[in-house]
Order: C-alpha cells, then sequence, then structure tokens
C-alpha cells in the first residue's frame, strides 16, 4: 500500500482539476473569490485562461456556470459549501438542475469542521439542500485518494453534481493502488454482522478507527464509505439491514436532511430495521479549532466509538 | 432595410401576437402584456437578426437568446413557430399537461429554446456563460439576453452586469423591455428604476436606447450594438405593455392573465385587422 498522505479535501480536488484539465480542454473553473481557501487557485495558476473569478457573487457564478454547461464547456463552480448550495440554492435548482446541466458545484469548508469561523460559515444542510434537486448527484468524499477519483467521476458524468470538500486536513486510508470509484457505489471498509456503521466524508476514517477499536471489544461492526449519498447505494444498505439488523449512520452534518435520512429512507420503504443517525443534533456550530469542535460534537474516533456502544446497548 | 422588409416585419410581428393570444387563451392563463410588447423585439432578433436554423436548433455556432423574463415566453413560442422551429399548432397546447410548451421556457423539450428560464434575474446570468464559452472557443456566436424592467431589480441582474463588463463580453447585448408596469403596479411605484440607462452606464455597459416597437430603430441600435469592442451592450426598449390588443395597453391587469372567449375574439379581430391593413 501506498504511503498515506495528511491533506484537505479541498486541496486534493484542485489537485485534481489540473489533472484532468490537462487532457480536457473543455473543463473550465469558476470561483467567487474564494480561490485560497477553495484550492481553485491550483488551477488558475496552472491554466489562467479557463479559470474565472466571479467576485463574491455566487448566483451569478451558478448561472454563468450553467450558461457555459449550456454552450458546451464542463465548468466546475466552487464555493463555501454555505454559499455555493445555501446562498445560490434557487439559482441551482432553477439554472443547474431543471435544465440537468453539465454543471458541477464544489462546496468547500463544509460542516463543523471549519472551525475558528464559526457557525456563519459552518455549512451542515449543504446535503439536506443538495438532495432536493432532481437529478443532482452529491459526491462526498473521505480522503485524498477518493476526492482524486470523484472529481474524474464528476467530469466523466454528464450532468449536475455537488461535490463536498473539507478544510481540515485529514489523513489518508485508502490504497491508491488498489481503489476504484463508481457513483452509486458504497465501499465497505470492514466486515462484521453484529451492527452496519455507514459514514460519509470526512469522518470516515473516524468511524473505521473506531469500528476497529471495537473490534478488539468483540463487537464485529461492519463499515460502509458512503461516498455517494444520491444516488444512494439501495443494495449495500438493504443487504446491510437484513445482515446486521441495526444501522448506525455518522456524518458531519445535520442529523436531519443529510446520509442518516437517506439511509433509513431506503430501509423503511424495504427492510425495517432501526437507523440511529450520529451526526450534528440540529443545532448550529460555533467558533474553535476544528479537531476540538469534532470532539465536542462526538465526531472523532472516541465519540463515535462511544456513541456506537451506547446504541447496540439499547 | 427597405420598406418592403419593414412591411414583412411588421407582418410577422403581427402573426405572433395573434399567436401568443392563442395561445394564452388556450392555456387560460399566461402572461400577455409583457408577451405583447416583447413581440417587435423578438420577431427583429429572430427573423433579421440571428443566425438561427430552424433545422439545426442545436448547431454550436448559432447567436443564442436567453429570455430573462422567461413569462413572457407566449411571444417567443409564437417566433419560434413562425420561425420553423415547430407547428403553430402546438402553441394551442401551451401550459397543457403533455405540452413540450411549459409556462415557462424548458431548454430539454423545446427546439430553439437556448435557456430555461423564469426565476427572474437568472437568465442573464446564463446569458454571460454562454457568451464567455463563445469568447474562450473562438466562435464569432452572439448572445442576446432580453430582460423585464421589472426584473431589474433582482440584484443577481447586477451581479451578471459587473461579470459581463469585468470580462469584456462584447458579444453580449442585454435588451430590457421597458414597458413600465410590473405586477403590483407601475415599476416607478412598486421600487423605482428612473435613469436605468445610466445604471447599466455606470456598470461599464455601452447603452442604447430605442422604441421597442420600431423596426427601424431597433435595426439601428442592434447595429450600433455589433460595433462596440470591449465591452457589454445594454438597450433599453421603451415599449407598450399588452401592445397590438387596445383594451390590454397600458394595463397592469394584463400581465398575467388569460382573456376569456369574448376578450379573445375582440383581440383576434383587432390583430387580423392590423394584418388585414398591413396586406393590404
Amino acid at each position: 500500500m501506498a504511503e498515506g498522505i495528511k491533506i484537505a479535501t479541498r486541496e486534493s480536488f484542485g489537485q485534481a482539476l489540473c489533472e484532468l484539465a490537462k487532457e480536457h480542454d473543455d473543463i473550465v473553473v469558476l470561483d467567487a473569490d474564494l480561490a485560497a481557501a477553495t484550492k481553485t487557485e491550483i488551477f488558475k495558476k496552472a491554466y489562467p485562461e479557463r479559470f474565472f473569478d466571479c467576485g463574491i457573487a455566487e448566483g451569478n457564478m451558478i448561472g454563468v456556470a450553467a450558461g457555459l454547461a449550456a454552450a458546451g464547456k464542463v465548468p466546475f463552480a466552487a464555493s463555501f459549501a454555505m454559499f455555493a448550495t445555501g446562498r445560490a440554492y434557487e439559482q441551482v435548482r432553477n439554472s443547474v438542475g431543471y435544465p440537468h446541466l453539465n454543471v458541477k458545484i464544489a462546496g468547500s469548508h463544509a460542516g463543523i469542521s471549519v472551525g475558528e469561523d464559526g457557525a456563519t460559515h459552518q455549512c451542515c444542510e449543504d446535503i439536506a439542500l443538495m438532495r432536493t434537486v432532481p437529478g443532482m448527484v452529491i459526491l462526498n468524499p473521505a480522503d485524498h485518494y477518493e476526492m482524486i477519483e470523484a472529481v474524474k467521476a464528476a467530469y466523466a458524468y454528464n450532468g449536475p453534481v455537488y461535490i463536498r470538500l473539507g478544510r481540515l486536513a485529514i489523513d489518508s486510508f485508502n490504497d491508491p493502488d488498489n481503489y476504484s470509484f463508481e457513483i452509486g457505489k458504497g465501499i465497505t471498509l470492514e466486515e462484521g454482522n453484529d451492527v452496519t456503521v455507514i459514514a460519509t466524508g470526512l469522518v470516515v476514517y473516524e468511524a473505521l478507527k473506531a469500528v476497529r477499536a471495537l473490534k478488539e471489544k468483540g463487537i464485529n461492526a461492519r463499515l460502509i464509505n458512503m461516498h455517494t449519498i444520491k444516488p444512494i447505494d439501495k443494495d449495500i444498505i438493504i443487504k446491510a439491514a437484513k445482515e446486521t439488523g441495526k444501522i448506525i449512520t455518522v456524518e458531519e452534518h445535520n442529523i436531519i436532511g443529510g446520509l442518516g435520512e437517506a439511509v433509513a429512507a431506503v430501509t423503511a420503504e424495504s427492510y425495517p430495521v432501526p437507523v440511529y443517525r450520529i451526526g450534528v443534533e440540529d443545532i448550529f456550530g460555533h467558533s474553535g479549532p476544528a479537531i476540538e469542535l469534532l470532539a465536542e460534537f462526538g465526531l472523532n474516533k472516541d465519540g463515535i466509538e462511544r456513541k456506537i456502544l451506547e446504541i447496540i446497548k439499547k | 432595410m427597405n420598406k418592403s422588409d419593414i412591411s414583412e416585419l411588421k407582418k410577422t410581428a403581427c402573426r405572433v401576437r395573434l399567436w401568443t393570444v392563442e395561445g394564452v387563451f388556450n392555456a387560460k392563463s399566461g402572461h400577455p402584456g409583457g408577451s405583447l410588447s416583447a413581440a417587435d423585439i423578438m420577431t427583429y432578433l429572430y427573423f433579421k437578426e440571428m443566425n438561427v436554423d430552424p433545422k439545426n436548433p442545436k448547431d454550436p455556432k448559432r447567436d443564442r437568446f436567453v429570455l430573462s423574463k422567461g413569462h413572457c415566453c407566449p411571444a417567443l413560442y409564437a417566433t419560434l413557430a413562425l420561425k420553423g422551429f415547430f407547428p403553430t399548432e402546438e402553441i394551442k397546447s401551451l401550459r397543457h399537461v403533455g405540452s413540450m410548451l411549459q409556462g415557462h421556457p424548458d431548454m430539454k423539450n423545446t427546439p430553439g429554446i437556448d435557456m430555461s428560464s423564469g426565476s427572474l434575474g437568472q437568465g442573464i446570468s446564463a446569458a454571460c456563460g454562454m457568451a464567455l464559452s463563445a469568447k474562450l472557443s473562438g466562435d464569432g456566436y452572439r448572445v442576446y439576453a432580453m430582460l423585464g424592467d421589472g426584473e431589474c431589480e433582482e440584484g443577481q441582474v447586477w451581479e451578471a452586469a459587473m461579470f459581463a463588463s469585468h470580462y469584456k463580453l462584447d458579444n453580449l447585448v442585454a435588451i430590457v423591455d421597458y414597458n413600465g408596469l410590473q405586477i403590483d403596479g407601475s415599476v416607478e411605484d412598486v421600487a423605482g428604476l428612473d435613469k436605468l440607462n445610466e445604471k447599466f452606464k455606470a456598470f461599464g455597459f455601452e447603452v442604447f436606447e430605442t422604441d421597442g416597437h420600431d423596426f427601424e430603430q431597433i435595426e439601428d441600435v442592434l447595429n450600433k450594438a455589433k460595433e462596440v469592442k470591449g465591452k457589454p451592450v445594454a438597450i433599453i426598449a421603451k415599449t407598450i405593455k399588452g401592445k397590438g390588443v387596445s383594451y390590454m395597453e397600458n394595463q397592469v391587469g394584463w400581465h398575467g392573465k388569460a382573456p376569456n372567449a369574448e376578450q379573445y375574439k375582440t383581440a383576434m379581430d383587432e390583430l387580423n385587422a392590423q394584418l388585414k391593413a398591413l396586406e393590404a
């Protein structure tokens, strides 16, 4: 296995764009005065003629992206998740979603791990918002290698895609020599039949560490990395429901509207089992170092392990 | 443009108005006022100005038209049908279940529609994206966006205006159908848009004004627009809401309602009489 690296998925995203752009001259990148933060600046330096700063005007940026896509380009439009999906929600719905245009929207600084900027910038609603747009694909990669492959898959797919990016540098855990990404297909990271943990994005590695610690305590939990929230992988969820009888979801997002509800909708309709949601429990975040906030919100290894233990004792 | 060209355009515009009323009447809803005010400009664009081919509606090098004031699509559908993008009979299905003619433009299902629109303020941004794409590809096509005057109250219009100016989109022409009325009353009473000309100038546009019902003036400003280099163009077109149907003209109540059977007959009689006079 290649050596793991510690890097924020926003950085991986910027690198992935540059790699893709070498082969595809239809890629253009838009940002809304956050290129240094979303890491589209990596692309901007390499391909200045294909980078367009839209200024602090996210609604217009999404509309411009729609027009570029309608004219045959493949635009990646990046901002903070809060503004790309919140401020510009209606532009995403009407100018991108309704005409099903080939626009890729990147929302950086998602979740509470934004840290010190506090609640106004800690977007825990982006997945919920994007889930409501018909035809929108939602990708939430968990580490560097997954992000690289997710960006390639987003480009190869013809239609609107939302990609969630994190600010915090995180350890990679996937093996790039033995990894494949397919939109809509969850990845089983650990086998087990006592309970299934389904995690997404930045907290997958924390969940992995928690599940491994539980194995040592005799609890055999299955762990699924659900990098695609929409379309959700129904087969892997139903199989897990049948084989383990209980599901716990983990996400750095409001428990309303996110991964947990997407999973619960599948089980409720196809094979009802209890589904417990670990996430941000319908509250706003606040300022502080990201690592401390993840601990406070129970979204680090220890917090996830503790909650899994509480749940399986019920 | 000679007299016979102008006469042909006038007749076509009259047919656009007839089919606009036909569509809205059959739909039992829709927006006749702003459709009728925009009919002459749309007629000029599709029958004189734009490089479009109804047999090849997706030609990558075609000129684009974005109806940012998407609710006025009855006039656009009539124009596209008369141009040959689809049969005029389709217009009678406007807003019906299963129709390709939606209440607001749908680029996925209607031949000739370059952008889905309807949520005000958004079309102009998409038009900027198309104009930027033409610059990147080196395609020489031009992009025309039509906005309502009331629509200019949307902040996104001015975000787009900054963008168009910053990226020197001289292949973009924003045409404001300035009929002076919006749903809640006159534009000046509702929110105030006075000195729109100065506003666009301050945002870096070359601005022209025209009578939006005078084909010679429309031709003149659109030709001037083509000479402008290094900045986008805004054309403020003074128009009459409901133009061509006497009881609808300058009446805010006809922004968004369909005529009843009697009103429909009156409108069609008036427009047919205008057409007959032009053909005489």
